[in-house]
């Protein structure tokens, strides 16, 4: 039914909202009940002079009554229903709902958006308590020193007499064991006052390190110039963790020696030129590990525009994330297996690159490349340590879609993917299972 | 009594209380702090029981226990188990595992002392 056809029952709706007799609407406007009755059953269609009369005794415009329901409140219903494929809902019947009931209509399009919200905020809080390993050490040294201190606590206060050796060991103890027990409580609430803000603080010294990087945009000027080492780089980063201050080391150090490989400067302008990593490896006759590595370090235009860039180990652990929004990326666990990253890492030493398409409501585009190299040379006597790379590029410019690409579609963890078939799952999704 | 206990743990004071409460008790108690060579330990120290924490560096609790059920000369080993996880599911791979006893950290000193009794009692 189209919605001019619905003016009818707009009309009856607004009239009982503002309390008005059909029969005092009706002689208002110069008609009889009963025609006014079969207009508000949608039995005759009106316009012209008796519309707006109509409007004006409802103090409504006139296109209130013509048109109803915005459309975005009929697309954000319609979004609703798509989000909940399992419902059957009369689709084609939308417009009759939001225009009989409109306020019902809006309380699900508002309900729709929440959930939507909700959605967000669990993903962040599973992804983090699930596989989160500061909670976990967090908990155990909790665990260990109360404990510890239950056990030490009630032999000093058993009935037996200790002698003043004993008893001194373990009046040490129980002040060790209640110094590090506040130490690890105290911790423990930091780090569940980040829980709280879904966009929290650093909890690991990777997201120590990975803040830091975000606060400077990604591209450090100290070591594009050389006005500092990466020790001394260290230092001025006053990163809280002695762990965080050994990654950033080792960060630091890598950047560095890209940074005096391929200086920003003329790799700038040869990237303007040659954009694909491939050809820039040519180029400069250097990895291409080190080429993505480099490009993500581009100053950037526009955050939202940002280049990714994420790494793993051999055993698909990421050991760096850097976002480009929009292209989801777990702060712990494992992420979808159907990443360029992981497909590089069954593929040592073979560039690959795919169009992916995000599993979220825009679903995003980008293109990635990766590229799985192995850290140290080949050695008879010691295991292979391979490191993958992938650089994740917001889909414009140079980086479009070719004609007949297609988009490979992925996730960023089984827990939080909603997409239902998928030969690669893991574990069930808690979005598509509703939680 | 005067039976032999060997306590692999590795926090430093719980080692430290749990030797002396079962010394007091007339056990002989030996320690041990590292997973990774742990059987090696049962297999030269031939304890009449075993403490075996879950958390332990380089190799788990579980591990280790399997390890002993799998050995004909330590599959019968009266082994209790500690453990900061006392969910539902880590009891059932416990006794899956054949640990004969399984108490959550934190215990007080009277449970650790009841069931080692209990223990070398029915060894």
């Amino acid at each position: 039914m189209p919605r001019s056809a619905l003016t009818g029952s707009r009309i009856r709706d607004r009239r009982t909202a503002k309390g008005l007799k059909q029969a005092d609407l009706a002689r208002e406007v110069g008609i009889s009940p009963s025609y006014l009755n079969l207009i508000e059953h949608n039995r005759r269609r009106i316009g012209g002079k008796l519309l707006i009369d109509l409007s004006r005794a409802l103090e409504v415009e006139a296109s209130q009554l013509t048109e109803g329901a915005e459309a975005a409140l009929l697309s954000r219903m319609r979004q609703a229903a798509a989000d909940a494929p399992k419902v059957v809902t009369e689709s084609d019947r939308a417009d009759e709902f939001a225009g009989r009931f409109p306020g019902w209509a809006g309380l699900v399009a508002v309900q729709h958006d929440r959930i939507a919200q909700l959605e967000r905020t669990v993903e962040t809080l599973t992804d983090r308590l699930t596989h989160d390993p500061f909670l976990s050490t967090s908990l155990y040294d909790v665990v260990s020193s109360v404990t510890s201190i239950r056990s030490t606590s009630s032999i000093l206060a058993g009935e037996e007499e200790l002698d003043a050796e004993w008893q001194g060991r373990f009046l040490q103890n129980l002040d060790n064991d209640s110094r590090r027990l506040a130490e690890s409580s105290q911790a423990l609430v930091a780090y569940l006052d980040g829980v709280g803000d879904a966009q929290g603080g650093a909890t690991s010294p990777q997201e120590e390190l990975e803040g830091y990087l975000l606060r400077n945009g990604f591209t450090l000027n100290a070591l594009e110039d050389g006005t500092a080492t990466p020790a001394e780089l260290v230092v001025d980063a006053a990163l809280d963790s002695e762990p965080a201050q050994i990654l950033a080391l080792a960060y630091f150090e890598r950047y560095a020696k890209d940074a005096r490989r391929l200086p920003l400067k003329g790799f700038i302008a040869q990237y303007a030129v040659t954009p694909d990593p491939a050809t820039l490896a040519q180029i400069y006759q250097a990895d291409i590990a080190m080429i993505l590595r480099r490009i993500a370090t581009l100053p950037e235009d526009d955050p939202e525009q940002r280049i990714g860039l994420v790494t793993c180990d051999a055993s698909g652990t990421l050991t760096f994330r850097k976002e480009s929004p929009g292209f989801s990326i777990p702060k712990f666990g494992a992420a979808c297996p159907l990443w360029t990253l992981y497909q590089a890492l069954i593929c040592p030493n073979t560039p690959i690159q795919t169009v992916v398409e995000q599993a979220s409501r825009t679903a995003p585009l980008f293109r990635c490349y990766a590229i799985a190299q192995p850290l140290q040379p080949a050695s008879f006597t010691a295991p292979t340590v391979i490191e993958a790379t992938m650089l994740i590029l917001p889909l414009e410019g140079p980086h479009q879609m070719a004609p007949m690409e297609m988009a490979q579609p992925v996730g960023s963890s089984c827990r939080i993917c909603p997409r239902d078939e998928c030969a690669a799952r893991r574990e069930p999704s808690i979005l598509a299972d509703g939680f | 009594m005067g039976k032999h206990v060997l306590l692999i743990e590795d926090e430093p004071n719980i080692i430290e209380a749990i030797r002396f409460i079962l010394s007091r008790d007339g056990w002989s108690v030996d320690t041990h702090s590292d997973g990774a060579n742990a059987i090696e330990r049962v297999q030269s120290m031939k304890p009449d029981l075993i403490i075996l924490d879950v958390m332990l560096p380089n190799k788990s609790g579980y591990d280790i226990l399997r390890d002993l059920r799998d050995d004909a000369l330590t599959a019968k080993l009266p082994v209790l188990m500690l453990t900061a996880r006392g969910q539902t599911k880590d009891r059932e791979l416990a006794e899956r595992l054949g640990v004969n006893e399984f108490i959550t950290k934190p215990f007080s000193n009277s449970d650790i002392l009841a069931s080692v009794r209990a223990l070398a009692g029915a060894g």
